[in-house]
């Protein structure tokens, strides 16, 4: 029974890990689409996030210095989509496949160049890395039965972005629903007509948001790079990008929603970290493959079935164009 | 009345972008610290130097116009279809299947199976986010992305387990019979005293590909099928005043998409590895969707653009060689800088271009 | 007119308005040629012009939602630039779109504070708007629930909460585009009532019509607008409908369509109890039973939104509903898997829609490809099993682009290269020559100029007069009375009742529009 007690806090303390990502990109990306641009560009201005992060924190051996270099850079690609989508009305599903591309290639390119592994930055340590924060008297309180392990283990002990991303999610609520911007954004989203007779810059509110949209990504990856992992590694993201944008639809856009799905989706990827080959009464033994895929085909069963009516931004995808 | 003439729109536009996207990548050349002229004449030199070089781009030009018909057809219904590399995956499934299942007697007899088994699989891969699409409205994008992730997963379930060659360390399957063998460009090009490199893996499926694009075009514009997914595609209101059924078309548009995807396996599972390994698609998938926004949805420019993107690939890699600093991403780099200009950043060209050609006419009238 | 000082005369009547030279060219459309008019302060002023006269585009200039290639715009005596809305709502002008211009999923309330908050944070803001909204409903009619979301009001209802947005702004100046195109008559004569308490506490308000009842009845001046020009400007009193209509589109027209009785044969259509219900489980079409004879054309008036497209759309087959159709005696099948547009041409109805951009023509397709486009699956538009006779088709769109008078006559033009009245020519063409039993018709005349009007509802008569059923749904009562012979008026998804156009009058068809029955009780 203790076993198991302690094997649950084990997975869920796992679980809030690895959603912190997830969580991240798609707070950015309720942003991005709440003020009507489609943003499948999250994975590439992750990854760019990631290794910029790693290696800002590698040169100066600041973690801190690193997520400031990888929001940088996602910034800077939030922008060309910005310019794609909102300056040139193009595309915006192309422009984020090329965002993501160009992410993919360009973090090889110069990793290879800077650093000759193959792609890889160097092994980050020391203060280049997060450390854990432990919040007051968990270690006082860990004996305590129950709810001792679920402070102490579980809530304690997280690297200081895992706290800063869980804190966004109401201040994302906050500046949504209860601030002028919010409302401004929400509109532009659903019919940027009328934010634009209302004399308010179309342009202006979604370059905004993309910014928001940028720094969001830019501290998932660094948290990616300086916090869960310890470096840069080529591909790293693998597809939390476009995981975080299921998880945006099963959570109709909204960002308290956004929490619980990525933190469902976060606990996919636990078990399937934590339990590879799961065996079934002796009987059949669950390959390792189907676990690593697991998050990706739950994705799509989510997607397909659970849902419901999510009805996305109305003005999503589309650029505006100014008619009667 | 149009802004500007046509072949300004078909290729002054592409062009201009083209040029940007080289420049930038001749900047991140540049950062780097090589030189972007000593880059592109490696590059032209590797891929068009040698037969052998003709013989890759020709290789990898034949992989791109596969998955670029795909992503075209695709499109011409309105459909982002980003799984190209899944579904080309699990038609290497199929291709494998189909030639280890025999000893085939000779290739002729073997390549139409080929074609059905890789055709079939890939279509089967793009068909279930059809249906999810069209009957329960999940993002066609997001799932075919998902199922690159799944099919990846697949193949690597299928040639660690029941596909694999007991015999070898690698995750392969064993090696198909010598009947399974295509003629190279070599083996066709000897007989008619033309010297063409043994080493190069260029093969039949090349032609198979033209005729593809040739069966493409046909199929968009002079059949009732195509004059229906290009309807949908254009005006999804309209298709259903008409009697065109969503579903349908979305679902017959993915499958049609889906086996050609597929047929790059009968290039590099058939043609050039001729057994199964697990990662030989190397991101041709995704190259499709570059190639189908420089070619326009078209199949004309869908060669072109599958020749242009065989030669960055081939050069690419004799690029490694020349430059040490410089890694085969870098061709990702050049293809996802296209797909921007091309794709995401027309209007930046077509705008003043338009412009340009406006002033003329009144200039002159 | 040359003189820009302001002497203290000219200021003591400065009008509200005052446009010079106001140019504007899109691309090489010119929309606006040298505009110049005055509107004095608490007046109404018309504007009336046919549609693509160049009304919406001055109008969205003023506002500020298009630039000016050139001219000047001077309110109340003070030459004002007007590069955005923000300057427009600063100058004391409000605009209400012919769409509106709402957020759908926010409430009333939110979508007045829009662009128009206090500070930072929202709370202040809602409550202050609450209040205004409370004084300005009592003041001057306009009353709606702060708290409801957009997409639960009715089109009257929101367009009081575009004016309320006006209002809000503290606009004094405010411009109506077509605001009466998608109300009831009761509606209008609510809205004009608003107007008129808007005009008595001082206001200025400018009104785009195409309806001249309306400018007859409300306006106190009228500037006649004609291919991006004004031609002329008059006091109301001094003009009449037939007058206006002329200087409208330059020559006299004939309001009336000739046509000569009726002589109804067989039974066509019959539809009975038919029921729809759309994806957001609203009931759109509560029981509609009504026929259609051969020879015969049935009008359907009303409101649009009260079930006309619903009916259409079961009619020609891509909507589901309950109940019965009969076409020529069968019955046909509604459950879905017989039921779609390509069965229901197959059954010989054709079927002009309401919407011709969004239903009828695939914009960016050839003249030739809509010519068959529903048709598209005919064997004599097929070369063997594969391949379809693209020549065979060219030649026969040239035919009918003559015969229905298509300008340019060029059959690989794309349909967005033509003007709405030839889009509309096409896709009559395309219908009409199928020789259908049954003609859907909706909106025929939508976005068509005058001339095109005359030669569409001359070809529905003389289909008519070939023994062929047509359904005719219009949104415009005078289509309706003159082409008509019989009437149904639609409100709410029912069938208000059915009247002789010869023995009704725009009166009692509007009550019957407004849902308001024989008896005078609303429905």
């Amino acid at each position: 029974m203790m076993d198991s007690f302690i094997q649950l806090i084990l997975t869920l303390d796992m679980s809030i890990r690895l959603s912190v990502v997830l969580l991240l990109a798609c707070l950015a990306g309720l942003f991005s689409e709440r003020s009507g641009i489609v943003d499948i560009g999250l994975e590439g201005k992750m990854l760019v996030a990631a290794f910029f992060a790693a290696a800002g924190a590698y040169e100066t051996g600041s973690a801190w210095v690193g997520v400031l270099a990888g929001c940088a850079a996602s910034l800077v690609f939030s922008m060309i989509h910005g310019l794609a989508s909102i300056t040139y009305r193009g595309n915006q599903l192309i422009s984020g496949v090329a965002i993501n591309f160009l992410a993919s290639g360009m973090t090889v390119v110069l990793g290879n160049a800077w650093y000759r592994k193959g792609g890889q930055t160097p092994t980050l340590s020391g203060d280049a890395r997060f450390h854990d924060i432990t919040l007051p008297f968990a270690e006082a309180l860990s004996d305590v039965p129950v709810l001792g392990p679920i402070y102490s283990d579980l809530l304690s002990g997280h690297k200081p972005l895992v706290y800063l991303a869980f804190l966004i999610v109401p201040l994302s609520w906050w500046v949504l629903y209860r601030t002028r911007f919010g409302l401004r954004l929400r509109a532009v989203g659903e019919n940027p007509a009328s934010v634009d007779t209302a004399g308010i810059s179309v342009v202006k509110l979604r370059y905004q948001a993309l910014i928001i949209t940028g720094i969001l990504c830019g501290i998932a990856g660094a948290y990616l790079s300086t916090a869960q992992a310890a470096g840069f590694g080529k591909e790293m993201t693998a597809g939390r990008g476009y995981i975080a944008l299921a998880a945006l639809i099963f959570a109709k856009w909204r960002p308290w929603y956004a929490m619980g799905a990525c933190l469902l989706f976060g606990l996919l990827e636990a078990i399937s970290n934590l339990y590879p080959s799961i065996n079934i009464f002796g009987l059949v033994t669950i390959p390792v493959q189907f676990t690593q895929a697991l998050p990706y085909i739950l994705t799509v069963v989510i997607l397909a079935g659970f849902v419901g009516k999510a009805i996305p931004p109305r003005a999503g995808g589309e650029p505006y164009v100014k008619e009667q | 009345m149009d802004k500007m003439p046509r072949w300004a729109d078909v290729f002054l536009v592409p062009f201009i972008n083209l040029c940007l996207a080289f420049m930038v990548s001749g900047l991140v050349v540049l950062a780097i610290g090589e030189n972007p002229f000593d880059a592109i004449y490696f590059m032209v030199k590797g891929a068009l130097g040698s037969t052998s070089g003709i013989g890759y781009t020709l290789y990898y030009a034949t992989n791109y116009i596969f998955t670029g018909l795909a992503v075209a057809v695709a499109f011409h219904a309105r459909l982002f279809n980003i799984g190209g590399e899944g579904q080309a995956i699990v038609a290497g499934i199929g291709v494998a299947v189909v030639l280890l299942l025999f000893n085939w007697p000779h290739w002729m007899l073997a390549l139409p199976f080929a074609i059905i088994g890789g055709g079939s699989f890939g279509a089967l891969w793009a068909a279930i986010p059809a249906y999810l699409q069209a009957k329960r409205g999940s993002h066609i994008v997001i799932t075919t992305i998902m199922f690159n992730f799944i099919g990846a997963a697949l193949i690597g379930y299928l040639l660690n387990g029941i596909l694999k060659n007991p015999s070898s360390q690698n995750a392969e399957t064993r090696a198909f019979g010598p009947g399974a063998h295509l003629p190279t460009a070599h083996e066709i090009l000897a007989p008619l005293g033309i010297e063409f490199s043994k080493s190069a893996p260029l093969n039949i499926a090349f032609i198979l590909a033209l005729i593809c694009a040739v069966l493409v075009w046909v199929l968009i514009w002079r059949t009732r099928l195509g004059f229906q997914i290009r309807a949908f595609g254009q005006n999804e209101d309209a298709a259903k005043y008409a009697g065109i059924s969503a579903v349908k078309i979305t679902i017959i548009a993915m499958l049609i998409s889906g086996a050609l995807a597929g047929m790059l396996a009968v290039n590099v599972v058939m043609g050039e590895q001729e057994r199964l390994i697990k990662e030989f698609v190397e991101g041709a998938g995704f190259v499709g969707i570059a190639v189908a926004l420089m070619g326009r949805s078209h199949p004309f420019g869908i060669v072109l653009a599958a020749l242009l993107f065989g030669m960055l690939t081939q050069g690419g890699f004799e690029l490694l060689w020349e430059m040490p600093t410089v890694s085969k991403e870098l061709v990702l780099v050049i293809q996802a800088l296209i797909i921007l200009f091309t794709g995401a950043l027309d209007n930046m060209v077509r705008d003043p271009v338009e412009r340009i050609f406006l002033r003329l006419r009144k200039g002159r009238s | 007119m040359g003189g820009n000082n302001k002497s203290g005369r000219q200021e003591a009547v400065a009008p509200a308005i005052e446009l010079r030279g106001i140019s504007k060219a899109f691309g090489a459309v010119q929309a606006n040629k040298d505009i110049s008019i005055n509107v004095a302060r608490g007046t109404i002023h018309g504007i009336i012009g046919e549609n693509g006269a160049g009304k919406s585009t001055l109008m969205s200039i003023l506002y500020g939602f298009y630039k000016a290639d050139a001219g000047e715009i001077i309110i109340n005596g003070n030459p004002t630039l007007i590069p955005n809305s923000q300057a427009a709502i600063a100058a004391g002008i409000g605009m209400v779109f012919q769409h509106f211009k709402l957020v759908e999923n926010f409430s009333v309330l939110e979508n007045v504070v829009l662009g128009a908050e206090d500070g930072p944070m929202l709370k202040s803001s809602l409550s202050k708007a609450r209040s205004t909204l409370t004084h300005l409903a009592e003041e001057y009619e306009l009353d709606v629930d702060p708290d409801a979301l957009i997409e639960d009001l009715s089109v009257g209802h929101q367009q009081r909460v575009e004016i309320l947005k006006a209002l809000y702004r503290q606009a004094e100046i405010l411009i109506l585009d077509e605001p009466t195109g998608v109300l009831t008559p009761a509606e209008a004569d609510h809205l004009f009532r608003i107007l008129r308490n808007l005009k008595d506490e001082g206001k200025t308000i400018i009104m785009i019509t195409h309806k001249l009842r309306e400018i007859m009845e409300i306006t106190d001046t009228v500037s006649v607008m004609r291919r991006g020009e004004m031609t002329s400007t008059v006091k109301t009193t001094e003009t009449s409908p037939e007058d206006l209509a002329e200087r409208m589109v330059g020559r006299k027209v004939l309001l009336e369509v000739d046509k000569k009785p009726a002589s109804p044969g067989k039974m066509v259509l019959e539809v009975e109890d038919l029921r729809v219900v759309d994806d957001a489980g609203v009931e759109r079409l509560k029981g509609i039973s009504l026929n259609v004879r051969a020879g015969e054309i049935l009008g359907i008036a009303g409101v649009s939104g009260n079930g006309q497209t619903q009916l259409l759309h079961v009619l020609g087959g891509y909507q589901s509903a309950t109940g019965s159709i009969r076409m020529n005696s069968e019955e046909i099948d509604l459950s879905g898997a017989h039921s779609d547009g390509q069965s229901r041409r197959a059954r010989s109805i054709a079927h002009v829609p309401e919407d011709r951009q969004a239903e009828a023509l695939i914009m960016e397709f050839t003249a030739w490809e809509n010519m068959i486009f529903g048709y598209h699956n005919d064997a004599a538009y097929q070369k063997n099993r594969f391949l379809m006779d693209n020549p065979a088709i060219i030649h026969d769109t040239e035919l009918k682009m003559g015969r229905f008078d298509v300008r340019p006559p060029n059959p690989r033009l794309a349909a967005k290269s033509f003007s709405g009245g030839n889009q509309q020519k096409i896709v009559l063409a395309r219908e009409i020559e199928r020789n259908p039993d049954l003609l859907l018709v909706g909106q025929p005349t939508r976005g068509v100029d005058i001339g095109a009007i005359e030669f569409i509802h001359q070809q529905l008569v003389a289909l008519r007069d070939q023994g062929k059923a047509i359904l005719l749904v219009s949104v415009e009562l005078e289509e309706i009375l003159s082409l008509a012979d019989r009437i149904i008026v639609m409100f709410d998804g029912h069938i208000m009742g059915e009247r002789d156009p010869a023995k009704t009058n725009e009166r009692e068809l509007g009550l019957l529009m407004a849902g308001v029955n024989d008896d005078g009780k609303a429905a």
